[in-house]
């Protein structure tokens, strides 16, 4: 196993605010700021997580709903910054959090191509470069210089994961967007995350379905209720899991 | 030091975007109109006829040229509106990014304000046609203008960070926004001339940022004067402040607008 660290995660910790009901207009607040009634729930959905991912490894993360899962990825994608405890990243991340976030419906899958691309921080280079695989590769043919808008999820799923690793990213993240378009599409996305990985990509994995994670993943940890309940390799982590469960 | 390169390399990462974002924003307001671009040039006309029939005809205001001095004020003031309107409500209407990727969330805000400044170019052609029909001829010093609309930029963008970081945890603002745009163009001396103003409420006017840009803005394109470096402070201060203000501000919440939105 290669030793070089891709994702270090030092004593993460993330608080959410709970407020009772959500305040979103100032007439609310400053009536509840006068009535005295502004009260703040702390959670934290992380709990001093520490964890180091190295490079070429696939990791899966496992949990029940609410374990945090999602916060954690979000957290390593850098849209959540941690409240306690540092990240810190060594390489260029493509996260598959959501495909497609970022389209504007109103676009063709044609600029859409580039927009996305720009969003993802790749740049009009690099897409120029790969347009002809992303096309081929979400098999939208001639529906290319159509608005999405009139595009079926499918669709849209297919063209944002071409899009996401389009060019090779050093980390992938993944959270279960594997269940998106048809099993054909599915088998391909599978293929070509196994290719990846082949290649030296380090990725992370969020799945419910163990059978996906044993399959694919070397090493995994177990999430609960925002704490880090087991980091091991991974057949005795699920293993661990089942025997949660039980 | 080390930081502010790191921002710059961030920035460079991402200068893409910003570009991609403006031209969006320029395509998709135009996919469905027969006139296209067109109407970039169309609308202040449009609106400066209106505007010039009501008050010449009704108000009779003694100012020579009056169609040219309203274009003058009232584009500028378009390019403000709608500025510092988009730029409020950008975090939110991109909402879905922001829970979803990494990206500097800056970038929404001044993408926005570009936008608008795109269509204010178009809105120069709109007062070069207007000027030809009035037959003014205009002066060298109508370059110095290009000062005042860079002013109005930065003034516009700190304006538009504040603003937008608001909006995030009080969606109330935008309407009390709207409501506010109405009232500041009419103490702002788009469509009267300054000398109608009483003298005990002349401090209204001589607070109103806006006031300057635009005096800057008629002194140079349309009288075609100097600046005098009384004004050029004026505007530099008034601009730079506002840009702090709002780099620190947004600066500071930044980070919890994705627990808002």
């Amino acid at each position: 196993m290669n030793t070089q660290v891709m994702v270090d995660i030092e004593n993460v910790s993330i608080k959410y605010n709970l407020t009772s009901e959500k305040i979103s207009s100032l007439k609310e607040y400053l009536i509840k700021v006068i009535k005295n009634e502004l009260f703040y729930k702390e959670f934290w959905a992380l709990k001093e997580i520490n964890l180091k991912i190295y490079k070429g490894e696939v990791f899966g993360i496992l949990g029940l709903n609410g374990a945090g899962k999602s916060t954690l990825l979000k957290t390593i994608a850098g849209v959540l910054k941690p409240n306690v405890g540092r990240i810190r990243i060594n390489g260029s991340m493509a996260p598959l959090i959501e495909l497609g976030a970022g389209f504007d419906p109103e676009l063709t899958a044609r600029e859409n191509i580039f927009l996305n691309g720009a969003v993802l921080g790749y740049s009009k280079k690099q897409m120029i470069e790969k347009f002809d695989d992303i096309v081929s590769f979400s098999e939208l043919g001639e529906f290319i210089d159509v608005p999405i808008k009139n595009f079926s999820s499918g669709m849209y799923a297919r063209l944002g994961f071409s899009i996401a690793t389009s060019v090779n990213p050093e980390i992938l993240i993944v959270d279960e967007i594997l269940s998106v378009g048809d099993y054909i599409f599915q088998e391909k996305c599978n293929e070509k995350i196994k290719e990846m990985i082949k290649s030296g990509t380090t990725v992370i994995l969020v799945s419910h379905s163990i059978d996906q994670i044993k399959q694919l993943c070397h090493r995994g940890a177990i999430l609960e209720k925002g704490s880090m309940a087991c980091i091991d390799e991974i057949n005795s982590l699920c293993d661990y899991y089942y025997s949660m469960k039980n | 030091m080390n930081l502010f390169a790191s921002y710059l390399k961030n920035f460079l990462k991402f200068k893409g975007l910003l570009i991609q974002l403006v031209s969006r924003d320029i395509k998709v307001k135009y996919k469905r109109s027969i006139l296209g671009l067109f109407w970039s040039l169309l609308s202040p006309l449009l609106l400066m006829i209106v505007l010039s029939l009501v008050f010449s005809e009704l108000f009779k205001f003694d100012i020579e040229n009056y169609a040219a001095y309203l274009i003058c004020g009232q584009i500028l003031f378009t390019f403000f509106s709608e500025a510092t309107s988009l730029a409020m409500t950008s975090i939110v209407t991109s909402g879905q990014l922001v829970k979803k990727v990494y990206i500097p969330k800056y970038i929404f805000p001044l993408s926005k304000v570009m936008y608008s400044f795109v269509n204010l170019g178009f809105s120069l052609i709109a007062l070069v046609l207007v000027f030809i029909f009035s037959d003014i001829h205009m002066k060298i010093n109508a370059l110095f203008g290009i000062f005042s609309l860079i002013y109005l930029f930065i003034f516009c963008l700190g304006l538009g960070l504040i603003l937008s970081s608001l909006s995030v945890f009080f969606r109330d603002i935008m309407h009390l926004y709207s409501v506010l745009i109405t009232a500041w163009m009419y103490i702002t001396p788009i469509f009267y001339p300054i000398d109608i103003i009483p003298q005990k409420y002349i401090l209204i006017i001589y607070s109103n940022p806006l006031f300057y840009f635009i005096t800057y803005f008629r002194e140079t394109v349309l009288y075609g004067n100097l600046p005098n470096l009384e004004l050029n402070s004026i505007c530099l201060s008034i601009s730079f402040t506002a840009f702090i203000i709002g780099l620190f501000i947004f600066y500071k919440q930044q980070d919890k607008f994705v627990l808002h939105i």
